[in-house]
């Protein structure tokens, strides 16, 4: 695929159709057109620049606007219904203006029934609005998300796509009043502070606003094993240690019943943990490559 | 079995994510050690340690840069594919935001070895700090001359650009991830031919994932005979399992293949006090379901396989009897039906279809039918869609019919959910409505 060369830059004064002659003062516009420049530099084809450039409308609109989708049009040399098949395709790319911070519940299976609905619900109640909908304040707009690679944390509730973890009803309610009171907040992982909406979509569109050392902790989940691993001082094999023949199966490293970390060392689990020897899998070669348990 | 801090070694230390700590940890020495050797050297150590990809389908890493054809002159691609979205997964977020030169070492060894000039880091969007982190890390590295031109004075050059999706699971796809990156909807492209051959912009492109380039460095570091002398025969090294729900301890947990949930638990502290195991996914949701049965299950490629399921991305999401199979089934499949692309029909109306059944069994209007019904959608959908998504899509379908019928019969004849929806919570609440209703909408993402 490639996409037509096309005339870009800031140097490309040929008038635009979009609104955003009329609507940005020409400093502003002369930047954005530079920035939608850095953003196909990046690409051997400008055309990849489309998923950054829609984020960066983001940034000045607050949403997908359809001066924004002309805007991407009139960069990359495509038509306007191009952009929007793209745009319509993912959900980070909003229709509507969006409230100055996103606030997502995660409500996919893991975190929903460990609590994610309950907070869900009382935070549709107290904010009075649904999924997708904005406060009239402006301030919030609620969503549902889906699972955020942070399950470990569940429930887990996202402000402007930043960690707010092991979240309860009283919590997130709270959180919410201090965004809609202009408080600042600072994530549980993450940077000092949640920036706004625009801000955010300002850096997915691949422009650093320089906050990257800043931090909120390594949460205790991300460090559980590795933990253990240092009070009992298990490391990695060493590299000289391993000779070339010793590919062994699992059953020779596994502990010795009575050995910690043996199966014996625990409280019992579940009924068959008081009966006698599970069943170990059979080792038998059918990798099923290409098929299912995707991330 | 013991703990194999790898991955994870340096997570604990002060501002981890620096390249100063991760250099002070003896990282880039993997780097150094490959820039002495012959690419195609490279690509026989990753091929000698075993490493298999560790994105969910387990396809031998070396091999699968060896499908590269012969260089042509023209450009090849090596394409991260950071979207990590299988619900359960949690281990390359971590991973990024903690210690990301980890990854960037693995991207700049690999890219020499397979003779590409400029690698793509594609990172779901809805990570911010982890997207920051990837920019500084990249930035750092170009900074210290490990990326750019003439990398550490070799006249090697390599360009790393990180990239943000903007929400969508399929696009963790491999081939829609490429569509996606090209700027297009990310929709999965008909395979042959693969990436190997006709990738990004149709050019040889490696597809892999986080956390199976982030184990390259170590491998050429410590030597292949080091990696495969970890986990078992088929399924060698280290993997990061990823502990959540009803456990005391959920987390990273970094082993060799072929821990047992049983071992794995026994870390974590066991269940949730006064609680048992009820069921558990292996690998994410579009891995088959397991019970207690399988805690001694070695968690590695074949045994899984061999019990009915699949390793997956080590996904381990453990729920105890508090909570209802079919709450858990069928919020998986209102995720499927959301994130369905639309491309092929039977994933597009099948996950819609299943959606709909769930929810009437869920809120009592279910029929004795409906697990025939469910199961029959499944067989049309398994095997008949375009991309694995559709075939994940029936996973916990048809493995949690087979396991807990009754559970689902017990919602047709009590017309509606015997479960307490307060139960499983971590906190003490009054269910304001029978069900949350989950995302609408079929056949694309909104
Ligand atoms: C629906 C779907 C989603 C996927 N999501 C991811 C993902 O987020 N991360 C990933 O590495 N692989 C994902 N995969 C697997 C990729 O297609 C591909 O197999 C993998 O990136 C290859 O890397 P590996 O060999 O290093 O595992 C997904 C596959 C499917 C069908
Ligand atoms: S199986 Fe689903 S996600 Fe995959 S191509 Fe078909 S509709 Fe799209
Ligand atoms: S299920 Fe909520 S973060 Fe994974």
């Amino acid at each position: 695929m490639t996409a037509d060369p096309m005339v870009v830059g800031p140097g490309a004064a040929k008038p635009t159709r979009t609104g955003y002659d009329k609507r940005l003062d020409q400093g502003t516009l002369a930047q954005l057109i530079a920035d939608a420049q850095a953003i196909t530099d990046r690409y051997p084809d400008p055309r990849s620049g489309l998923l950054p450039m829609l984020h960066l409308v983001q940034s000045v609109d607050g949403y997908v606007s359809r001066d924004g989708i002309l805007f991407c049009a009139e960069r990359l040399g495509i038509t306007a219904a191009e952009v929007s098949a793209v745009a319509t395709f993912y959900t980070q790319y909003k229709r509507h203006p969006n409230g100055k911070y996103t606030v997502g519940v995660c409500t996919n299976t893991l975190c929903a029934v460990m609590g994610g609905d309950a907070i869900f619900d009382e935070l549709a109640d107290h904010l009075g609005v649904g999924h997708d909908e904005t406060t009239d304040d402006g301030a919030i707009t609620l969503e549902r998300v889906e699972c955020n690679a942070a399950c470990d944390y569940a429930p887990v509730v996202m402000v402007n796509w930043e960690f707010f973890d092991n979240q309860t009803p009283a919590s997130a309610t709270a959180l919410a009043d201090r965004l809609r009171a202009g408080e600042d907040v600072a994530p549980t992982r993450g940077a000092a502070s949640v920036c706004s909406f625009k801000q955010m979509s300002r850096v997915l569109a691949g422009f650093s606003d320089g906050r990257a050392d800043e931090d909120t902790g390594t949460g205790d989940p991300t460090l559980a094993g590795l933990r253990i691993a240092r009070e009992r001082g298990w490391t990695a094999p060493d590299a000289a240690a391993a000779p070339a023949e010793e590919a062994a199966p699992v059953a020779q490293t596994a502990p010795k019943t009575g050995e910690a970390g043996s199966s014996a060392a625990r409280k019992p689990t579940t009924p068959s943990d008081t009966q006698p020897e599970g069943k170990p899998g059979t080792p038998e070669a059918k990798p099923d490559a290409g098929k299912g348990g995707q991330s | 079995m013991t703990l194999t801090p790898i991955l994870t070694d340096t997570w604990d230390a002060e501002r981890s994510w620096k390249l100063s700590t991760y250099e002070a940890a003896g990282g880039y020495d993997g780097l150094r050690a490959a820039l002495a050797m012959e690419p195609g050297a490279v690509v026989q150590a990753v091929k000698d340690s075993g490493l298999r990809g560790r994105g969910g389908a387990g396809f031998p890493t070396g091999m699968k840069w060896g499908f590269l054809p012969p260089p042509d002159g023209g450009p090849r691609y090596l394409v991260v594919n950071a979207d990590e979205s299988e619900p359960g997964t949690c281990k390359d977020i971590p991973l990024m935001l903690t210690s990301p030169q980890h990854l960037i070492e693995g991207v700049i060894i690999t890219s020499y070895a397979i003779g590409c000039h400029h690698a793509f880091i594609y990172v779901r969007g809805e990570v911010l700090h982890v997207y920051r982190r990837l920019l500084a890390a990249v930035e750092e590295a170009y900074a210290a001359g490990y990326l750019g031109k003439d990398v550490l004075g070799t006249g090697y050059d390599l360009e790393v650009t990180v990239h943000a999706g903007a929400g969508a699971y399929i696009c963790g796809e491999e081939t829609a991830l490429l569509d996606s990156l090209e700027g297009l909807r990310g929709q999965p492209r008909l395979k042959p031919p693969f990436p190997a051959v006709a990738g990004l912009y149709a050019r040889p492109t490696v597809v892999n994932n986080v956390e199976s380039i982030a184990s390259v460095p170590g491998i050429i570091k410590n030597g292949a005979d080091w990696f495969a002398a970890m986990g078992t025969e088929k399924s060698q090294g280290h993997g990061l399992f990823s502990l959540s729900g009803h456990v005391q301890r959920p987390g990273q947990y970094e082993a060799p293949l072929g821990v047992t949930l049983r071992e794995l638990l026994d870390l974590a502290g066991g269940m949730r006090e006064g609680h048992e195991l009820k069921f558990w996914t292996p690998g994410g949701s579009s891995t088959p379901i397991f019970t207690a049965d399988q805690l001694d299950t070695p968690l590695d490629y074949e045994s899984v396989g061999a019990a009915g399921s699949m390793l997956g991305t080590r996904a381990l999401q453990i729920f105890d009897e508090t909570v209802c199979v079919v709450r858990a089934v069928s919020r998986w499949t209102d995720f499927y039906a959301h994130e369905s692309c639309g491309k092929c029909t039977p994933c597009r109306e099948g996950t819609y279809w299943m959606k709909q059944v769930l929810h009437r069994l869920e809120t009592g209007e279910g029929t004795d039918g409906d697990m025939d019904l469910l199961l029959d959608l499944c067989d049309n959908i398994l095997g008949r869609a375009f991309c694995a998504l559709g075939d994940g899509a029936t996973s916990p379908v048809t493995s949690s019919i087979k396991l807990f019928r009754d559970e689902y019969q017990a919602h047709v004849d009590g017309h509606g959910c015997p479960f307490d929806p307060s139960a499983a919570a971590l906190f003490l609440y009054t269910p304001k409505s029978a069900r949350t209703p989950a995302l609408a909408g079929a056949g694309g993402h909104r």
